[in-house]
């Protein structure tokens, strides 16, 4: 029983029972309902046409459902003015899935669920558990999800921009329980990439290969952070990173930069060099740049002073740092790091406690504690 | 039998050792801290009796309800003048004398030249006990 192959027939079945009249959230229940029965009837008896069996099993299962609502004279009514179900357009429809899932009128957290379900195909325990939340709380945001974009038609492109933040914010989601996120979002954006033409589709798959490579080797014994510099790079994956910088080489000959792509850009860069020390910083704060020019985004304006230190020195670092404000994340952390590369490591020590107690999470915290405790010991000039 | 460990930043019904704050004591003593912390969780888990342990940011409020229509009364951010919960563990023991027990395991983390730090942490059973049976 494959259900990979299940779950990548999902959002294909919705699609078709949503253009033979039915709404988002019956037709992605009456889905979930065959998707059970075919886990418990294939391995016996398996189809000749995967989909076309899912898609009369689950289409049986709305009708039934549709009479038994109260309402079931007007749905019955909208189910027969449809016109009956032409050739499918499998790709359309699967499409138009991604941008209902990612709607701006969903909350990221429900829209990133919704999107785990309907297009991924994965159960509500799976996502809740990759999630780190119960499961009642799970089919709860899901249910919600579904009733608040009830109204809204299936027939209207949306916003990639949207679509690719929601996958972007799937890939960072966290990696708890038994499901890979991660690797759940990569699947998904290959599947989004299949289905457009569009090079920032490109350039965000390209980044999350490009971060994903590089995971074994970001986090050492308990959990502890290793920051960059110091990573072992022979545990980068790199059928991962030269898949990335392909895909990201022939998105950026197409000459329609984006944010996603210039980011992978950075990645790429970053990749690229055999040690910390072979980092080609001063191309990374010329793709910064570009960024800056898209975005305008102050977390870019941080990140870019970063790579202005490293370029150019501490002092050129903290000069950059103008125009950034104080409260952003990590903003006291990275003025810590260029005081301490400056010399002036009193200084620095207390920037980085005073990180410490911001932090977010546990790993960064006891980073952040680490890095006070080390420069307090550094010889003082 | 489930039971709540809470760390707190400070507190606790006497000052006992005062140690310098983490961030001026050595990497070593920082790491040995934190691994000491990671490995009690652990053997927890495996002896089956870890249930959840959360981590809190130093920042937080009092909030209380002030009225109809009127906006919730909050004391400030002001983190310094009161006790604040660091983070918890919930641990699933057979008797408070095992919960007090590893309470004790859990103090002794070490600080600064391996000692221990001799910190307060608040045991608190949960009501839930009882009514676990047939439904």
């Amino acid at each position: 029983m494959n259900e990979s192959l299940l779950r990548e027939l999902v959002p294909a079945v919705i699609g078709v029972l949503v253009r033979r009249g039915a709404d988002f959230a019956s037709a992605e229940d009456a889905v979930q309902e065959a998707l059970i029965r075919a886990l418990q009837t294939w391995q016996e008896d398996p189809p000749r046409d995967p989909k076309a069996w899912l898609v009369t099993v689950a289409w049986h299962r709305f009708l039934d459902a549709a009479r038994a609502e109260t309402s079931r004279r007007g749905r019955e009514l909208a189910v027969e003015v449809e016109p009956p179900a032409g050739p499918a357009t499998a790709t359309d429809d699967t499409l138009r899935l991604y941008f209902l899932c990612a709607h701006p009128a969903l909350p990221p957290s429900s829209a990133v669920a919704l999107t785990l379900r309907a297009v991924g195909g994965l159960t509500t325990r799976q996502i809740a558990t990759a999630c780190l939340v119960p499961e009642a709380t799970m089919a709860q945001r899901i249910s919600r999800a579904k009733r608040r974009i009830a109204g809204l038609p299936l027939d209207r492109p949306g916003d990639l921009g949207t679509v690719l933040r929601v996958l972007y914010l799937v890939f960072n989601e966290g990696y708890g329980g038994n499901l890979d996120l991660a690797a759940e979002a990569i699947r998904l954006t290959r599947q989004l990439a299949a289905l457009t033409d569009e090079p920032e589709v490109a350039g965000l798959l390209a980044l999350m290969l490009l971060h994903h490579a590089r995971r074994a080797s970001r986090t050492g014994p308990g959990g502890r952070l290793v920051p960059l510099a110091a990573q072992d790079r022979s545990r980068w994956d790199t059928a991962l990173i030269a898949e990335g910088v392909a895909i990201l080489q022939a998105a950026l000959a197409r000459d329609r930069l984006g944010e996603y792509q210039a980011q992978a850009a950075v990645a790429a860069l970053h990749a690229d060099a055999r040690s910390a020390s072979e980092t080609d910083w001063v191309q990374i704060v010329e793709w910064y740049d570009e960024l800056l020019l898209l975005t305008g985004s102050p977390v870019v304006r941080l990140n870019r002073a970063v790579a202005v230190g490293e370029a150019d020195g501490p002092q050129a670092g903290l000069a950059a740092l103008a125009g950034v404000p104080a409260d952003l994340p990590r903003y006291t952390a990275v003025t810590a790091y260029l005081h301490e590369r400056a010399g002036d490591l009193t200084r620095a020590a207390d920037l980085y406690a005073e990180a410490s107690r911001a932090a977010t999470s546990v790993p960064e915290r006891d980073h952040l504690t680490r890095e006070a405790a080390r420069v307090r010991q550094l010889p003082r000039p | 039998m489930k039971y709540l460990l809470l760390k707190h930043y400070r507190g606790g019904p006497t000052p006992t050792v005062a140690f310098e704050p983490m961030d001026r004591w050595t990497p070593e003593e920082v790491d040995a801290h934190v691994q000491y912390m990671h490995d009690f969780a652990a053997r927890l888990e495996e002896t089956g009796e870890f249930v959840d342990g959360q981590a809190l940011a130093p920042e937080g409020t009092f909030v209380r309800y002030d009225g109809e229509g009127r906006p919730p009364v909050t004391d400030g951010p002001f983190a310094e003048t009161k006790d604040l919960i660091a983070g918890w563990m919930v641990i699933d023991v057979e008797s408070w004398d095992r919960a007090v027990q590893l309470a004790g395991e859990l103090s002794a983390a070490p600080g600064p030249g391996g000692k221990p730090i001799y910190e307060w942490l608040e045991v608190r059973p949960f009501l839930s006990g009882a009514h676990t049976g047939t439904e």
